[in-house]
């Protein structure tokens, strides 16, 4: 089986599960909502700061919820030892690697437009520039749910998954939060100059983000 | 290695093309592990051991590719229903949904094959586990306590399919408390005691005079 074809597999396989369980739908989305809620309450206090805190509030939201859903999708291959059902089918790990981080990416897409037209409506926002919102969620997604699929599976059999996630996850992400944090802020102040450089490096963390899980994903899967 | 001690020692064993081998033995003796060793989910920290001729501790990958194993658990998604769950194992082991489906009526799930696994009882996972496990074609079986949850029906399936493997050029490694049950099907037997062969293996007779 070729690598895409495996991948397609697995993503398929993920997405039709959360879709099935509804824990994406359920609990990571309002999760979402709420942080963007209680974040506009704790700061409405001040009506100009909102709008400019805007982009690293939406990123903050996103790596929490991401959180949630990266071990969600781990959580999923530990019950029954699903896991190891993975080891034995003779899937290439770079295979499970693309198809895990696919629906993550799936799950996170659909959750950053969710959000992001409550932060525009509730923190009252202007955007100006699409193209590079787009671009930046796309590249920021990417290397969000990447590194996020790297870090799950290393956690993934450990009892204490659900800490440890944050713990990796995190400071390894810390490029996507400010890449995306400065591009949105650029693009809502109409400054396609200032954004591109950022996007450019959220690119560049994807793409080592992806290369490297190819790499690595497979012999995590056996080890971890 | 279970902490310090090792799981297996001396734990000396050929199995030949088509036998029936029975793995017996108290609690604790090793047969889960020798199970999952064979299968190539557990790394081998010393000696050696060749699964249908490939070398584990070189190739285990490869060696997966023509074995399954159903074990304690059932590598299954509680989401999934008993299809998703059999043609997703299948598809990812290069087969087909033809052999999915064939598994599928082999253990008689089809009256619930669009109930997902999480609603599913013992016995109907336990049978599961074994289509998946027959999808995949194996030339080397690995049963770990596969009566257990089976009812009457279920026991007799998996004895059909145990007996047949033999003529289809797969070979069975079964580990069982069942004795009585086991010992209908195995055509050698080998006692694990403490990670070790412990008695001198036998020929079961009435699978000697079948």
């Amino acid at each position: 089986m070729t690598l895409m074809r495996g991948a397609l597999l697995v993503a398929g396989k993920d997405l039709r599960i959360e879709t099935r369980s509804r824990v994406a739908l359920q609990q990571i989305l309002p999760f979402g909502g709420i942080v963007v809620v209680l974040f506009a309450f704790a700061l409405d206090a001040d009506h100009t700061l909102l709008p400019r805190a805007a982009p690293g509030l939406f990123w903050a939201a996103v790596l929490l919820a991401a959180l949630l859903a990266v071990g969600r999708s781990f959580g999923v291959e530990e019950a029954n030892r699903a896991r190891d059902g993975l080891r034995l089918s003779g899937l290439d790990g770079g295979s499970v690697f693309l198809g895990k981080a696919a629906a993550i990416a799936v799950e996170l897409f659909l959750l950053e437009i969710v959000l992001g037209v409550v932060v525009v409506v509730l923190y009252d926002v202007a955007l100006h520039d699409a193209l590079i919102l787009c671009c930046a969620a796309l590249a920021a997604t990417i290397g969000l749910a990447a590194t996020g699929t790297v870090y799950g599976v290393l956690a993934g059999g450990l009892r204490a998954r659900e800490t440890l996630i944050p713990l990796l996850v995190l400071p390894a992400v810390t490029p996507v939060m400010l890449g995306g944090t400065r591009a949105f802020q650029a693009a809502i102040d109409g400054a396609p100059h200032d954004a591109w450089p950022w996007v450019q490096l959220l690119t560049a963390f994807a793409v080592l983000a992806v290369a490297a899980g190819v790499v690595v994903f497979g012999p995590l899967l056996e080890e971890a | 290695m279970l902490g310090r001690f090792p799981a297996l020692a001396g734990a000396d064993l050929d199995v030949e093309t088509g036998e029936i081998l029975l793995l017996s033995g108290p609690n604790g003796a090793g047969k889960t592990t020798l199970l999952r060793l064979c299968a190539g989910l557990l790394p081998l920290r010393a000696g050696r051991a060749e699964v249908l001729g490939i070398d584990l501790a070189r190739d285990r990958k490869r060696a997966r590719a023509s074995l399954a194993l159903v074990g304690h658990e059932t590598f299954c998604y509680d989401d999934l229903t008993v299809v998703e769950n059999l043609r997703f194992a299948a598809r990812a082991s290069g087969h087909t949904d033809a052999d999915a489906d064939a598994a599928l009526e082999r253990v008689g799930l089809r009256r619930v094959a669009d109930v997902t696994h999480g609603r599913l009882s013992q016995g109907q996972r336990r049978r599961l586990a074994l289509a998946i496990a027959l999808a995949r074609r194996p030339a080397l079986l690995l049963l770990d306590e596969p009566h257990a949850g089976l009812d009457e029906q279920g026991r007799a399936i998996l004895e059909d399919v145990v007996r047949a493997a033999p003529a289809q050029g797969c070979t069975v490694l079964l580990a069982s408390h069942e004795l009585d049950l086991a010992r209908r099907l195995a055509t050698r037997e080998v006692r694990l005691v403490a990670g070790r062969v412990h008695a001198a293996p036998r020929v079961s007779a009435e699978a000697a005079h079948a």
